[in-house]
């Protein structure tokens, strides 16, 4: 029996857009043990959805292999997919068809693999609803008549309705008033603890990922740039980035006033990746040599760090 | 001196929907006041009040809406527009929705001062310019004549700042001004703020829903719920001392790094914030608060803690 859940291999992908070539995932390689919360952070643009859609298996990479429990996702069809892996996207407003009651929608994973009788369905849907603290009467409404907390929740309903091995959490709680992310961040975490399950959590709140993840990568412009246990990045960060990312959290603390990050004004372009390291142009301690050499990954006991420097 | 905008019992009603109700609050020169709560509780409606830019059907009312002394109630329509985006100017949320599309930046930054200050256009794209080099955009000229699809929604949101400055604002109300943006950028942009803010002695009204940008950047905090202010203190003394059940509650959701045990729940508020009509009585927090009993639903004193710090709750200070 396997006891990794995800396994990610020099996974490639980049993408056509008129004449600009956007390289959206640079040869990404990592895997998640069972039951465990990779946490992904990084900027927007980084590539961290379009890795999150690679292993959902929602686009197929130029290079590479990912396996979810032992098994290659370009060979599953999308029914046995779809009992393995499943997402909660950011918005629960974009995410939910909006003319569907609440039941039909957590049904529909079901209902799509064409194998529960109605019966069946029924008493699924009433318990997944019950389980995400919705109630049966909720089931009947609309998404519009519920509120932005209610409607992720129908969102993780839906996902965890077919018993997936594996959630991928894309931004789960940004669209959220911080009240109600909290409720949700628990609501995940019981979840998980409960049905041992294995979460890809991508976020650019480290504060949330700090919070959730036992282990944490940092993206950057399609490379993960640094990887470790979760305890050990937040106190011990190597790469220059990942210390950049850390000293932007504005954490509730009056009279420290806002952090200078030090990351200057020069804004990644995924379609124009600079040589050397990809991060020299706005790294404060960048030495000429950064433009020049690729830093190769520097293994650490738990992890890695991509920096020459480091 | 009077206060650059002093708002006392401010009301607005949608319907039978109160959005606002009986806000009160004033911000000082050279003063952050953060607007604090979660979504649904009044902020944004509070400061669209205040630029007198409601929705279609929205009502204010207020015992006094005053901005230098001058009183906002009864000014018309044309003494409206002659201060906004003048004397005071707003920051909205969404730079991509509050920038024209089919406009060039230099061509939106520089229509503010020819129509408010009677520039020439020459003049205005110089000042344009400078205020783009002021917020930290390289090669200003450059960005002058692109739109604003050209530009990342970090350089997008520095326009919207240069843009509001353009005439020399007394009072800038930013509503989320960094909501959408990566956290590096955030930290950039409010750093920007907080620098142009002591530099030119602004009013800053900051609306925000995240606890951690009022604690870096807010001289003094007003926490709306359900359109009223429960509590309202000096930066220091909120975190350090909040009062109201609610603050308490905001307080207990927003995770710490080092501070909160990984896996361990986080506090949170059950329920949402509820809409409340006209001659609604009582404490509006009631059906969330743990420390509720049927006192709650009669009128709440409003306590004092220190001079500078009350709250509204039956709990005794």
């Amino acid at each position: 029996m396997t006891t990794v859940a995800i396994e990610v291999r020099n996974v490639a992908k980049t993408f056509k857009a008129g004449k600009r070539t956007v390289v959206a995932v640079d040869k990404v390689s990592f895997s998640v043990p069972i039951g465990g919360v990779l946490g992904i952070v990084g900027e927007s643009g980084c590539g961290k959805s379009t890795l999150a859609r690679l292993i959902l298996g929602l686009l197929k990479p130029d290079s590479g292999d990912i396996a979810v429990e032992g098994q290659r996702i370009v060979e599953m069809d999308r029914k046995a997919r779809a009992r393995l892996i499943q997402p909660v996207f950011q918005d629960p407003f974009a995410s939910l068809n909006p003319l569907a009651r609440i039941r039909d929608i957590v049904a529909m994973p079901l209902v799509a693999q064409g194998a529960f009788a109605r019966s069946e369905i029924d008493r699924r849907v009433d318990e997944m609803l019950t389980r995400v603290g919705l109630t049966a009467e909720m089931g009947r409404r609309l998404p519009a008549q519920l509120s932005g907390g209610q409607r992720q929740r129908v969102a993780i309903a839906r996902a965890l309705v077919l018993r997936p091995r594996i959630v991928v959490c894309d931004e789960p709680t940004s669209a959220l008033d911080v009240s109600v992310q909290a409720q949700i961040l628990n609501l995940l975490s019981e979840l998980r603890r409960d049905l041992n399950l294995t979460y890809l959590f991508i976020s650019h709140n480290l504060a949330v990922v700090e919070h959730v993840a036992s282990e944490v990568a940092v993206m950057y412009l399609g490379r993960l740039v640094e990887r470790e246990p979760t305890e050990t990045l937040f106190a011990q960060p190597e790469h220059p980035y990942t210390k950049a990312l850390l000293a932007s959290v504005l954490t509730p603390e009056p009279g420290l006033g806002v952090p200078d990050v030090g990351l200057g004004d020069v804004l990644p372009d995924p379609a124009n990746i600079p040589p050397g390291c990809r991060f020299h142009p706005r790294c404060p301690i960048a030495e000429p040599r950064c433009a020049i050499e690729t830093p190769p990954l520097k293994p650490r006991p738990a992890g890695g760090v991509e920096c020459l420097l480091a | 001196m009077s206060a650059l905008l002093d708002v006392d019992r401010l009301e607005v009603t949608f319907g039978r929907t109160s959005a606002v109700r009986g806000a009160s609050f004033t911000v000082e020169r050279g003063e952050t006041h953060c607007l604090v709560g979660e979504s649904g509780c009044g902020k944004s409606v509070t400061a669209l009040a205040i630029m007198n830019l409601l929705a279609r059907g929205g009502m204010r009312r207020a015992e006094r809406l005053a901005f230098e002394g001058k009183d906002l109630r009864t000014l018309d329509d044309a003494g409206m527009s002659r201060l906004r985006g003048n004397a005071m100017a707003m920051i909205f949320q969404e730079p991509m929705t509050s920038l024209n599309p089919a406009y060039t930046i230099g061509s939106q930054m520089t229509e503010v001062l020819r129509r408010h200050k009677g520039a020439n256009q020459r003049a205005a794209t110089d000042r344009a310019a400078d205020l783009l080099a002021r917020v930290g955009i390289t090669a200003p000229g450059l960005r002058l004549g692109q739109f604003p699809h050209q530009l990342s929604g970090g350089l997008r949101q520095r326009v919207m700042i240069a843009m509001a400055l353009m005439c020399d604002p007394q009072l800038l109300i930013a509503d989320e001004p960094t909501t959408a943006l990566d956290v590096t950028v955030q930290a950039q942009i409010l750093r920007l703020l907080a620098t142009l803010q002591r530099d030119l002695g602004l009013g800053l009204l900051l609306i925000t829903h995240d606890l951690g940008i009022v604690a870096r950047v807010a001289t003094r905090v007003s926490v709306m719920y359900a359109g009223e202010v429960v509590e309202s203190a000096p930066t220091a003394e909120l975190f350090a001392n909040p009062r109201h059940p609610y603050t308490q509650g905001l307080l207990r959701c927003v995770p710490v790094p080092g501070k909160i045990r990984h896996d361990e729940p986080l506090g949170s508020i059950p329920g949402t914030v509820p809409r409340v009509g006209p001659g609604f009585e009582g404490c509006a927090f009631r059906d969330r608060c743990t420390f509720a009993d049927e006192t709650c639903s009669h009128t709440i004193p409003r306590h004092h803690a220190a001079p500078t710090h009350d709250f509204l709750c039956r709990l005794p200070a």
